[in-house]
């Protein structure tokens, strides 16, 4: 295989180009399946999406509005047209527009899943290729152990436990909550980005940034434990593997540092498998969120879904799901296209 | 046809062998074993049926475990224990329900994809890709919620959101199945279709997808505990364990013990069907036919 050269490079342009369509191509179809959700499914659409105190005109009003006197076809398209608006509809509960909705809570579920997704891999990885290194012995007992009691452990059973053990019992860490609330007072954040985090840092507001990043860590660990484990054990199995061939025993043979074989040049080829796994990792910790955020109430998507579900906010519902598949669609295909890049044999197939 | 038959006898004697021979997996098929019967007797065995059902016994609110409540019980007075072995039913067994129709709808149209190829093939899979999109909890979650809540509609959800897994493990054995020659020799006999996908892909697919379908099993509890405890699955005052976790989710940092003992029955019984998927894997393993 030559590395580099013309003809990979157009191998792999053409990967990602026919990548993009099949996700557009799925996307159409995920807007298919949400528009049955959302208008063939329910009895009677347009009562629910006025909400349980619906009276017989608004019920009149919205059939019209949504056009569900209409052919299924026509109300697809007209459906299709809210969506290229970017117009999700109305929430019951708020009465604001669902994309504003989404919008809002955007930064504060993003900082939670990047704060988990570091956590993932700073602690998958090294777990797994220090189980692979000690294949057998205790230590990778104890990995094996933790990583599947990680992908058992039910989030909204692990956040109580967390919270029992961290706020009451040792009482080092906050129980919910972005931020403490009497910060706002004392040392009042300026708003520039709606990720606490960063705009602390940007503001050099360090007693925020401080107790918005103990308030991160428990949620955080919540919503990691399931990947943990899932990469912990990808990692370990691709260790083995990579661990096990030919240019790994020159190394030894050569006399190379454990060290620097390990981490140099067999983790370099362990992390492709460890990528796939990535997007099935955003989808649990995306729907992960419902859990973590209505435990440690994270004013984020999650919180916002579970809310809209207790209040039957049917537009909302509907609005969250094409909005979830949407960016699972399109981290699935960053996730592809990036080992594209990175791996030459992905090209080929 | 009997080599078909013969050859999933030696696999069913196979996997006894290794499971048997395998202690942590053997204690898991225990654990499983002893949790539905918990579930189908709980009728009989448990201390406070009605309480279990969902009966409350207001004089005794939130009662911390004791000889009465080996448990403690709940908000309502109800005994937890009771509540844990009626609630097994929605969260155990209706669960391995899910798991057997999302097979039954999956295997088949995946065999049928793989074996005939073609449009057929065509059509079948790219519906796949289009519920395998979602995220399966969310598409689950979505579906739960436009059918109204209800046990059975979170179970209608979760078989709509997982059978697509069952239908690509099944197209990939029956792709390498279709050009071998005792299926092209029951072609050229003049079987019918039906019957050759029937009597000879379908059996060949049993083992991966029992397989996966163990694997499966603690994932789709976990959903159906996530589904009950976001209020879409089973409706109070019946009972399951994710509902509880939900119910006694406020008073947990007091009252732990009302969310605490239904939690770690989830997560027990998804442990054991993971260790147990684990051991199966290394038997045969589903990605080799991807």
């Amino acid at each position: 295989m030559p590395a580099g050269g013309v003809a990979p490079t157009l191998h792999k342009l053409e990967y990602i180009l026919r990548r993009l369509g099949t996700s557009l191509f799925v996307l159409l179809g995920v807007s298919v399946i949400t528009f049955f959700l959302a208008r063939v499914v329910p009895t009677d659409p347009a009562a629910l999406y006025i909400g349980p105190k619906a009276r017989q005109e608004d019920i009149d009003r919205v059939t019209k509005q949504l056009g569900l006197d209409q052919p299924l076809p026509v109300q697809y398209l007209v459906y299709m047209r809210e969506l290229a608006r970017g117009d999700l509809g109305t929430s019951i509960s708020t009465k604001r527009p669902i994309t504003q909705e989404l919008a809002d809570r955007i930064p504060a579920t993003l900082e939670l899943l990047f704060f988990s997704m570091f956590f993932a891999i700073v602690i998958g990885v090294p777990l797994g290729v220090l189980s692979a290194q000690a294949q057998g012995r205790l230590l990778d007992v104890v990995v094996r152990t933790l990583s599947i009691v990680g992908v058992s452990m039910p989030a909204f059973f692990l956040g109580l436990i967390l919270q029992i053990i961290f706020f009451r019992n040792l009482d080092i860490l906050p129980l919910a909550g972005r931020v403490d609330g009497d910060l706002r007072f004392t040392h009042p954040l300026t708003q520039i980005t709606n990720f606490i985090v960063l705009d602390a840092l940007l503001t050099s507001n360090w007693a925020t940034l401080k107790d918005a990043l103990l308030h991160l860590i428990l949620p955080a660990l919540t919503l990691a434990a399931y990947p943990i484990g899932l990469i912990a054990r990808m990692t370990r199995a691709a260790m083995l593997e990579v661990l096990e061939q030919d240019y790994i025993r020159t190394a030894r043979a050569y006399g190379l540092k454990q060290h620097l074989i390990i981490y140099q040049y067999a983790l370099k080829n362990a992390i492709s498998p460890t990528l796939t796994v990535i997007g099935l990792t955003f989808a649990f910790a995306l729907t992960g969120t419902f859990f973590v955020e209505i435990i440690f109430n994270w004013p984020g998507l999650g919180l916002f879904t579970v809310r809209s579900l207790l209040n039957l906010d049917y537009p909302a519902i509907m609005g969250m799901t094409l909005f979830g598949a949407t960016g699972y669609v399109l981290i699935n295909l960053g996730v592809d296209v990036l080992q594209a890049w990175v791996d030459p044999r992905v090209s080929l197939k | 046809m009997t080599t078909v038959e013969t050859e999933a006898t030696r696999t069913w004697r196979h996997i006894l062998a290794v499971i048997v021979g395998d202690p942590l997996a053997l204690a898991s098929v225990g654990v499983i074993l002893i949790f539905i019967l918990l579930a189908v007797f709980a009728g009989q065995i448990a201390p406070y049926p009605d309480q279990g059902a969902g009966k409350t016994n207001a004089s005794n609110t939130m009662h911390p475990p004791s000889a009465e409540n080996i448990l403690g019980a709940d908000k309502l007075g109800r005994d937890v224990l009771s509540r844990i072995m009626v609630g097994a039913r929605a969260a155990l067994i209706i669960p391995i329900f899910v798991v057997l129709f999302a097979v039954l709808i999956g295997a088949p149209l995946g065999a049928w994809a793989g074996y005939k190829g073609g449009w057929v093939d065509e059509i079948i899979m790219r519906l796949t890709d289009l519920f395998l999109a979602f995220p399966s909890l969310l598409l689950a979650m979505a579906i739960a919620f436009a059918l109204g809540r209800g046990l059975d509609k979170a179970a209608i959800a979760l078989i709509v959101s997982w059978w697509p897994w069952y239908t690509r493990i099944a197209r990939g054995v029956a792709v390498g199945l279709r050009e071998r020659y005792f299926v092209e020799a029951a072609r050229a006999a003049g079987v019918r279709d039906v019957v050759i996908l029937f009597r000879h892909i379908l059996p060949n697919t049993i083992s991966p997808i029992l397989v996966q379908a163990t694997v499966d099993m603690g994932t789709v509890i976990l959903a159906m505990g996530g589904l009950a405890f976001l209020g879409l699955g089973t409706q109070p005052p019946a009972p399951d364990w994710g509902l509880m976790v939900s119910e006694g989710r406020t008073y947990m940092l007091n009252q732990w013990w009302i969310a605490t003992y239904p939690g770690a029955a989830i997560f027990i019984v998804v442990l054991a069907f993971n260790l147990l998927g684990d051991t199966l894997r290394d038997i045969f393993d589903p990605r080799q036919y991807k």
